[in-house]
């Protein structure tokens, strides 16, 4: 079964149905035992860091989910559920992150001119080696979908994806069990869904 | 690099697609739902649901169809028709929506797009515009097209975009219908004004539109049509392999 944390941002029904379509047993929740009993964890988030940061920290559930995944639950954080793992946002001021993933996530347009922003629409992603067990059904190339105007930087040593806009922006990380990704799986057609698959065919302790 | 969109719209009625559609493969369908899942298929890069819909009962329907796309279709979605007030926005992203476009609620309530913007962020307004040329200004249209509200447009998209929209779709009363390619001389003053996605609506009629479109104005982000994807006029995955020829980046 996969938990997704409800902690009062966004609206989860497209994510829950995602999950529906693979077959998966999935659950949209804000209780501890649900967490615990679950076999893997995902962090959703849109909206602002802080606010989401404040909110997810008042749901109850981050002590639980800071064990878990120092058990080895496997976590997938998507857009600003990913940018939550890091240690720090500059978006509107400075503010802490779980720190769970190194880097800090600053906006786009420091190092993007001329461009639209947000990052909007299909991108290709870019594999780093070796290629990460979340991207077992899917190729380098494959569209993944986009929205975002803040991205993850410094964070080389967990970098597993990046796409082209000007600059290399962070695709997808992982450190160990912990994962991320910035674009919307749940909306980015079969390669997304393809994605999830992995992603639930993973377990606690083998990452 | 980011790729220009291609995004089919859907008018609904009481639960159908309004006309129809008549493809090869799926002669005289009208279930928004079995169309939506159709073009997820065959590389829509994004759908548009638009409400049509007076009564309440159509409302209702409409949610369900909503509902029912989400859970099939994992491809972006935006929804329009009737969208008035904060509420409405809730309705549809509870729904399943991702974005939601305004056009003559933002009229009435210029607020609107500001509001609705501080609550689900810019990413999620999409200010569309109802656009004709009246003595050589371009002016802004409600109600579907059948009333002048004498504003101009390009004052109207810039204010729209400093309020919070964060995507503009431009439908050219001039050229809708006509099938004889965008309006792009309107599509170039708006693009010099908007510093956020630009989609092109009204007057695509063969693939050969879409390829001028992009390639005389680099700026636009995506082309949105209804009836010549409908009919089979202009297949998808023929036109995303034609957009690749010309080098405009498409995803297959």
């Amino acid at each position: 079964m996969t938990a997704i944390i409800d902690y009062g941002v966004g609206n989860l029904f497209s994510l829950l149905s995602s999950f529906e379509k693979i077959g998966e047993n999935a659950i949209i929740t804000s209780n501890e035992t649900d967490l615990i009993n679950a076999d893997r964890i995902v962090l959703p988030g849109v909206g602002a860091f802080s606010d989401a940061a404040q909110k997810l920290s008042a749901s109850g559930v981050m002590d639980t989910l800071l064990r878990e995944i120092k058990k080895g639950k496997p976590v997938l954080g998507i857009c600003l559920g990913m940018q939550l793992l890091f240690n720090k946002s500059f978006e509107y001021g400075e503010h802490d992150g779980l720190g769970l993933i190194d880097g800090e996530v600053r906006p786009i347009s420091d190092y993007v001119k001329d461009l639209k922003i947000p990052h909007m629409g299909w991108n290709a992603l870019k594999f780093c080696a070796p290629k990460h067990p979340l991207f077992k059904y899917i190729n380098e190339g494959d569209f993944v979908y986009f929205v975002h105007s803040y991205f993850a930087t410094n964070c080389n040593q967990s970098l597993i994806a990046f796409s082209e806009y000007g600059a290399q922006i962070t695709a997808a990380v992982a450190n160990k069990n912990v994962m991320g990704c910035q674009f919307h799986p749940e909306k980015s057609g079969d390669v997304g869904l393809n994605i999830l698959k992995s992603f639930c065919e993973m377990k606690e302790g083998a990452l | 690099m980011i790729t220009k969109r291609i995004i089919p719209c859907l008018d609904v009625r009481d639960g159908q697609v309004v006309k129809g559609v008549n493809f090869k493969e799926l002669k005289n369908i009208s279930s928004p739902v079995q169309l939506a899942q159709y073009y997820g298929k065959c590389g829509a890069d994004e759908l548009v649901f638009y409400d049509i819909t007076a009564s309440s009962d159509g409302r209702k329907i409409f949610t369900d169809i909503l509902k029912e796309t989400a859970k099939n279709v994992f491809i972006p979605l935006t929804v329009g028709g009737g969208i008035n007030t904060v509420e409405d926005f809730d309705w549809v992203l509870k729904c399943g929506a991702d974005k939601v476009s305004v056009n003559s609620g933002a009229i009435k309530t210029p607020d609107l797009i500001g509001q609705a913007a501080k609550r689900y962020g810019d990413q999620c307004v999409v200010l569309s515009v109802d656009v004709k040329r009246v003595d050589g200004v371009f002016r802004v249209f409600s109600k579907g097209g059948r009333v002048n509200t004498g504003l101009d447009a390009i004052e109207w998209i810039k204010r729209g975009v400093d309020s919070g929209a964060g995507e503009i779709v431009l439908n050219s009363i001039d050229t809708d219908g006509v099938k004889n390619g965008f309006d792009l001389e309107m599509l170039q003053k708006v693009c010099e004004v908007a510093k956020v996605p630009v989609i092109a609506s009204g007057g695509a009629g063969k693939i050969e539109d879409f390829i001028t479109l992009f390639k005389t104005l680099p700026k636009v982000d995506a082309g949105l049509a209804a009836s010549i994807f409908h009919f089979g006029e202009v297949e998808i995955t023929d036109l995303k392999k034609q957009m690749l020829q010309n080098g405009i980046p498409a995803r297959i």
